[in-house]
């Protein structure tokens, strides 16, 4: 743990969390990227209680993104008259022969952006060429897509297109609950919680019986969140509480849900190390289908690969620990990464590898 | 990445607005929230505000990153965004 000089708060949390100790194995998971960075950051991993192991689930929405995905973007940024705009995360993320940078190094035209806003202002400004945003994400990202669709559709900009390759969170939840993993309780993000609500989790957590806190950001939020799912844990009640109320509500963003639904409908999508989760993305709805790329643009990518010795999947599933991937460090670095995992500044290999 | 430091609405133009934070001003979609005004404080993600926010909380969330930052000396790696 880092020197934490003086919140009393903190030492309080961090002495209650200390003082659990459960007897056998217990482990808890965290889906949100934000999350996997702050816990290591401030060393939260550090004070945990006696045999309760944290585990990152799949919480980076690029480590998430199957590597057909990337194929296909990198496709489509070959042609002359495409430009791929994108949050710049994706850029190194290696597809299966390839990364956006590289094709990009190459004269491709894809550029970074920092909101799917300025893909817009990109459109207009270059009316011949048609202009590509990479819609990965979840729930927190996926109304700022559909908003930006509906802007596209009044400002009559129709040179503007998207990948789909949004992901939702709840079926995520449910295919690991399913999978017979024996996590005992999630801490739940902090803004996509946001839009969903905190009601969003409960049908499905209560099916597993497994207990969820919804966390904010901050080291003394994690903390709280921890400390009340352990206490349910430990007293065997389930619980879905909130402890990132002053932004979630119950009920989510109802505007921003309204956007999403009139925009997209659900799918089945592939994950990373997930495999194919029903309902778990999303794609426009025939209203909007001329808005997908893949419907006005036809390119072939050669057959996926997975690097033979990356463990991201695992990782993303809560199976392996960064650490214990045999090329962790070594082979393996933010400064050359193999996978996603590493790559991202969300993935936990990253995480790992960062804040030793 | 979820960046949970809240922002105010210093400019409302139609759709679209201007948030700042210590300096910092940003162009923000505000199609997300209802009956934006200048004054608001909300949390950004991607370029929109996704959630108005009470002064109050804002204020506490701006208090637990100070304290955060002060007891943790961990602002120096200058990597949020
Ligand atoms: S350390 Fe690198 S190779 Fe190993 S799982 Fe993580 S990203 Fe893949």
């Amino acid at each position: 743990m880092r020197d934490f000089r003086d919140p009393v708060l903190f030492k309080q949390l961090a002495n209650r969390l200390k003082a659990f100790e459960f007897e056998k194995e217990t482990k808890i998971m965290e889906v949100c990227g934000t999350h996997t960075m702050n816990i290591r950051r401030y060393g939260i991993h550090t004070i945990l209680p006696t045999n309760l192991d944290l585990l990152s689930g799949p919480g980076c929405p690029v480590c998430v993104t199957d590597n057909s995905y990337i194929d296909y973007a990198i496709e489509l940024a070959r042609l002359d008259d495409v430009i791929i705009t994108t949050f710049g995360d994706m850029m190194r993320v290696p597809g299966s022969y390839e990364s956006l940078e590289m094709v990009h190094s190459r004269g491709g035209d894809v550029r970074v952006v920092y909101s799917p806003l300025d893909s817009l202002e990109i459109a207009k400004d270059n009316p011949d060429k048609k202009v590509v945003f990479l819609a990965v994400g979840f729930e927190t990202t996926v109304p700022t897509i559909a908003a930006t669709i509906i802007s596209a559709e009044k400002l009559k900009i129709n040179n503007f297109y998207i990948l789909t390759g949004h992901k939702l969170i709840i079926p995520a939840i449910r295919a690991l609950l399913s999978a017979e993993n024996d996590i005992s309780g999630f801490i739940l993000p902090g803004h996509v919680s946001a839009i969903i609500g905190v009601n969003a989790y409960r049908e499905v957590l209560e099916h597993y019986n497994v207990p969820g806190v919804v966390t904010g950001f901050e080291p003394i939020d994690i903390l709280k969140g921890i400390a009340r799912l352990v206490t349910a844990i430990r007293d065997g009640v389930f619980i879905l509480a909130n402890e990132y109320r002053r932004v979630v509500t119950d009920e989510g963003n109802l505007k921003a849900l309204e956007l999403i639904d009139e925009v997209f409908e659900p799918e089945d999508v592939a994950w990373r190390g997930l495999g194919t989760i029903p309902l778990s993305g999303l794609k426009l709805r025939d209203k909007y289908a001329h808005r997908d790329i893949r419907n006005v643009v036809d390119v072939t990518p050669p057959p996926p690969r997975e690097h033979p010795a990356c463990r991201c999947g695992d990782v993303l599933q809560g199976k392996l620990k960064p650490d214990e991937c045999p090329l962790f460090g070594n082979l393996c670095t933010p400064d050359n990464p193999i996978g996603p995992c590493m790559i991202s500044s969300e993935g936990s290999c990253h995480a790992y590898f960062k804040y030793r | 990445m979820c960046l949970g430091i809240p922002m105010r609405i210093v400019e409302v133009d139609g759709d679209v607005g201007i948030v700042e934070s210590g300096g910092i001003k940003r162009k923000v979609g505000l199609m997300l929230i209802d009956g934006a005004k200048v004054g608001d404080w909300v949390i950004v993600h991607a370029g929109f505000a996704i959630e108005k926010i009470k002064p109050e909380d804002a204020m506490e969330t701006l208090k637990l990153i100070s304290e955060g930052a002060a007891s943790l000396g961990d602002v120096s790696s200058g990597e949020e965004k």
